[in-house]
Formats: C-alpha cells, sequence, structure tokens
C-alpha cells in the first residue's frame, strides 16, 4: 500500500504537496463554521473573496503592492550593491577590516528593527523611511558573505592570475569579483526574503501606504480576512521574487559543478 | 623576442645567493630557514630540474623566480637585469589547480591576452589555435570541472605557453597525473619546448623524469636550510622519448649517480617529516 502512494515521481510528489494544502484548507474552512473561531482565524473563503475583491474587482492592491515592491527591490538593490563593495574593500583591506571589526559586530547584533521610528524621523512616511530600514537588514546579509568569498579566493588561482599579467584591477575584475559571486547568491536568497520583512514591517510601524498599511488598517478593524488575505498576497510575491534570484543565479552559476552531473556532450 | 645565444650572454633566469626564512604568525621567534644561499642559473633555452626530498623549498625556490615571493636575502636576475615585483617575462604552471572554475577552457587560455588587453577576436583565435596544439581541440567551452585532471593540465599549459614566456617556471606539474598520461604529456612538452627552446626551471620529486626531460639536473638538500648538493648535465640526446629513453644505459648510469645523491637527502627528508608528525 504505502509503495502505491511513496512520493516517487514529480506527479505523486505534487498530488502529495496539493494534498497537505487541501487538508489544511478543508481543516480550516470546518473550524472556521464556528462564528467564534472565524473571529480569530478568520475563514479560508472569506480571504479568497478578499484577494477576489483586491484583484480583480476594485483593483486596490495593485497601488499598495507596488509601493512594497518598490521598497522591498530597492533596498535589495541599494542593500547588495553596498554590502558587496564594503565587503569587497574589507575583505582586500586587512588593514581597514581590523580597525573597524568591532563596529560591524556591533552594528550587527543590534536589533536593527528599532531603528524603525529613527529612519521614520529621517526620511518621513513615504517609502524611504521603509527602504533604509529594509537596506540595513540585506546590507549584512551581502557584506559578511562578500567578505568571507574575498578572503577565501584560492591563492592559487591569484597567483596564477598574477603571473598571467593580471594588474590589481584586473585580478579584482576578473578573480575577487566573480570568485565571490557564488557567496553572494548564497546569500541573495536570505537578502531577498529580508528586503520584503523589512519593507513591510517598515510599513506596520508607520505609513500610508503599501500591503503592510493595509494590513494594519484591517487589524485595527478587527477584520481577520483581510490580513490573512495580506499575508497570503506578500507569501505569494516573496516566494515569486525568491523564484526569480534562482533563475538569476542557474544562469550566471552554469560553471558551478551540480552534484552528479554527467557531462554535457 | 627571440635572442641570440652566446656563452656570454646573461642567464635567462640567476638566483643569487637566495635565503628565505620564515616567520610563524603565531610565535614570531620561531622561524623556519626555508632555502639557504641557494644560486642558481638557467640560461636562455636551457631546461632544468630541480629535484629534492618533499618539502625541501622547492616551490619555495620556484616563487623566488616567478617574483612572487621576495627572498630574505640574495638577488634575483632576469636576462642581467634586477627582477623587482612579478617577473613579467616568466610563465608559471602551478602543482594545484590554477584554472578560473568560472571561465571556459577556452577563456582560461587566453586570460593572459586578456590582461594584455589583446583584441577579443584575436585572442579567441590563438586561444584555439593553442588548444588544438596541447590536444584540447573541441573542448573550448567545457568549464574546468566538466575536464579531466589531464584535460585541466593541458588547458594550464596552453595558459602559459599562449603568452609566449621566455623563461617557464613549472612547480610538478605532472604529479597529480596517472603515469600513462603523464608520459604523454611530458613528450608534448618536450616537443613544444624543443620548437621554441625557451628556458625552463622545472621543479619534480621524480628523478626519472628530471633525467628523461632536461639539460641539466639540480639536486637539492634536505630541508631546512635547503642548497643545491649535487649538479648533473644530462647529455642524451634529443629528442628524446621519455619512455624509450628510460633504457638507454646512460641514463641508467646518470640515475644510479644522481640517486646515490639524492638517496640520503630523501631519508633525511623523510627522518623530518616523522619528527614534524610526531
Amino acid at each position: 500500500m504505502w509503495n502505491l502512494i511513496k512520493p516517487t515521481s514529480k506527479l505523486s510528489l505534487r498530488v502529495w504537496q496539493f494534498t497537505i494544502l487541501t487538508i489544511f484548507l478543508v481543516g480550516w474552512y470546518v473550524l472556521s463554521i464556528d462564528k467564534k473561531m472565524a473571529f480569530f482565524f478568520g475563514d479560508p473563503i472569506g480571504v479568497v473573496e478578499q484577494v477576489w475583491l483586491w484583484f480583480f474587482v476594485n483593483g486596490d492592491i495593485y497601488y499598495h503592492l507596488q509601493i512594497t515592491l518598490t521598497e522591498t527591490l530597492l533596498a535589495f538593490a541599494i542593500g547588495t550593491s553596498a554590502g558587496m563593495g564594503a565587503g569587497l574593500w574589507l575583505g582586500l583591506s586587512p588593514m581597514a577590516s581590523a580597525v573597524l571589526d568591532p563596529y560591524i559586530k556591533a552594528l550587527n547584533s543590534m536589533p536593527r528593527v528599532i531603528l524603525a521610528p529613527i529612519f521614520a524621523m529621517w526620511f518621513g512616511l513615504g517609502i524611504w523611511s521603509k527602504v533604509a530600514l529594509a537596506v540595513t537588514l540585506v546590507f549584512f546579509i551581502v557584506f559578511f558573505n562578500v567578505y568571507q568569498g574575498v578572503r577565501e579566493v584560492s591563492p592559487t588561482l591569484l597567483d596564477n592570475a598574477k603571473m598571467l599579467g593580471a594588474k590589481q584591477k584586473q585580478l579584482l575584475r576578473y578573480v575577487y569579483l566573480p570568485s565571490a559571486t557564488s557567496w553572494v547568491f548564497s546569500s541573495l536568497h536570505t537578502a531577498v526574503g529580508l528586503a520584503f520583512v523589512g519593507a513591510v514591517v517598515g510599513e506596520y510601524l508607520g505609513s500610508a501606504a503599501g500591503v503592510g498599511y493595509l494590513i494594519l488598517q484591517a487589524e485595527g478593524t478587527f477584520d481577520i480576512n483581510t490580513v490573512m488575505a495580506g499575508i497570503v498576497v506578500l507569501t505569494i510575491c516573496a516566494l515569486l521574487l525568491d523564484a526569480s534570484v534562482g533563475i538569476i543565479e542557474k544562469r550566471l552559476m552554469k560553471w558551478q559543478p551540480s552534484h552528479g552531473e554527467t557531462e554535457k556532450l | 623576442m627571440s635572442m641570440p645565444h652566446s656563452l656570454n650572454e646573461p642567464p635567462a633566469l640567476a638566483l643569487k645567493d637566495i635565503t628565505c626564512t620564515f616567520v610563524s604568525r603565531d610565535d614570531p621567534n620561531q622561524r623556519y630557514m626555508a632555502v639557504k644561499d641557494t644560486t642558481l642559473e638557467i640560461a636562455a633555452g636551457e631546461f632544468v630540474s630541480v629535484v629534492g626530498p618533499t618539502g625541501c623549498g622547492k616551490s619555495t625556490l620556484l616563487n623566488v623566480g616567478a617574483g612572487l615571493l621576495a627572498p630574505s636575502r640574495g638577488s634575483i636576475e632576469v636576462f642581467g637585469q634586477q627582477l623587482v615585483g612579478i617577473n613579467d617575462r616568466a610563465g608559471y604552471m602551478f602543482q594545484g589547480e590554477a584554472l578560473l572554475p568560472w571561465r571556459s577552457a577556452l577563456d582560461n587560455v587566453t586570460a593572459g591576452l586578456q590582461f594584455a588587453n589583446v583584441p577579443k577576436d584575436e585572442a579567441a583565435e590563438k586561444g584555439r589555435d593553442w588548444m588544438r596544439r596541447v590536444g584540447l581541440g573541441g573542448f573550448e567551452d567545457r568549464y574546468p570541472h566538466q575536464m579531466s585532471g589531464g584535460m585541466r593540465k593541458r588547458a594550464m599549459l596552453a595558459q602559459t605557453l599562449i603568452r609566449d614566456p621566455d623563461i617557464i617556471l613549472m612547480d610538478e606539474p605532472f604529479s597529480a597525473l596517472d603515469i600513462q598520461t603523464r608520459q604523454l604529456m611530458e613528450n608534448e612538452v618536450l616537443e613544444l619546448w624543443m620548437a621554441k627552446r625557451k628556458a625552463v626551471l622545472f621543479i619534480t620529486h621524480d628523478l626519472d623524469e628530471a633525467i628523461a626531460m632536461s639539460d641539466r639536473v639540480v639536486v637539492l638538500s634536505a630541508g631546512p636550510g635547503t642548497h643545491p648538493i649535487g649538479e648533473f648535465v644530462v647529455d642524451l640526446p634529443r629528442p628524446r622519448d621519455v619512455t624509450e629513453v628510460r633504457s638507454d644505459p646512460r641514463f641508467v648510469e646518470l640515475h644510479t649517480q644522481i640517486w646515490n645523491v639524492l638517496r640520503d637527502e630523501v631519508l633525511k627528508g623523510y627522518e623530518q617529516q616523522k619528527k614534524k608528525a610526531a
């Protein structure tokens, strides 16, 4: 019996995954028949209705979604490039990294969400205070990975490139940077998620637009279905962003040996 | 950049009274003298092998000649000129994996041309030519992880030779290969060398390889304080086939002579390694 339903093929795997989702939704629905439960947990049909209203009837989610995504992408871009720059610099300059070491550790261990009110003061309630918060989250993830990546470049590769006539600039461009990219990509999945977290948390703490703002408003009126709908929309967006990072990674990292790969003739 | 070879001409590479002392990072009072008062000259067009027990500082000497490592004492002259910084007339074939893993074989082979700002098309054409010469035609688009150890070594050889260096430094280039591939590549290197006659400094721990390939074999003592303890001119006729030349009576004779000098050092080196491990 078990052999029949064991998730071996891709199809049966999908069936299994879908079954789990169905069981969860049905369970949720049954629970939510009780009005008291529905008050606290919402009901799946109401959530779907809300998503439907947002996207296809009122169409008002697009504006908020666009704000949140803009914040996320800006933070991702700024945080990643700053992290890469700083990582390269400190990785290549042992002196600077030795001097700055305690401060980097301190900044990294600080609970950075607490900076949100300060950023709101500095940058106002528009998108930039959210971008700033998300950047502080993204920056360190990328920074530490690039820093590590630069320091772990194989000395033989460096010596070889030097003997082939590479100048310092060329070493940076053709050896250090590509070598750090594999480290960067392993951090980008985390980074894109954190950029999203930063943006939404920022909105949640004070804003006039964005999905986080929608959720906050709904919570104020105990409209749990809308809160849940917001969470669903955010989750799907985060998955999509992560998948696009995955696609870019696959393109750029095709030189990396994947496990058990046979020769491509 | 071909030069007339005459006896009065300065050697292609001259290491003069080189001493290299390494200081332990953890304890500055702990020093290790890898190489001591070593003088080594390689004439233009000469193939010189350096043999010695493992861990005796052979690679240190090579790195000094390449300009990658500044000696604690002594001087290096390249074609009569004091060496400052990287030795840009030398090509270096490393012992370990030195290909950039994110570049295809062709892009690796042409890396040196790219660094010298040679136009892309010209570099690619030259690269294809060199890949054919080392037997890698048709593998241009492979990434290093898609190639076998022997193919990677061939790519490294092409990468080194494409720049047409006047001095070729090789650090046990074939030590990781199986014996058949190794002999094949030794012959190929000899053939390429015969065509261009560049100065070669070849480091190996394999005495057979050293004699079969070189004009001169230099034996180094066991470390610490490695220095040359013997020098043998290999007067076997060229062109040679590394497999066939091994049965030549003169080869056997030379082998016995050199091995007599080398054996004690190998034993000494072995004892030291054991002591270090204990």
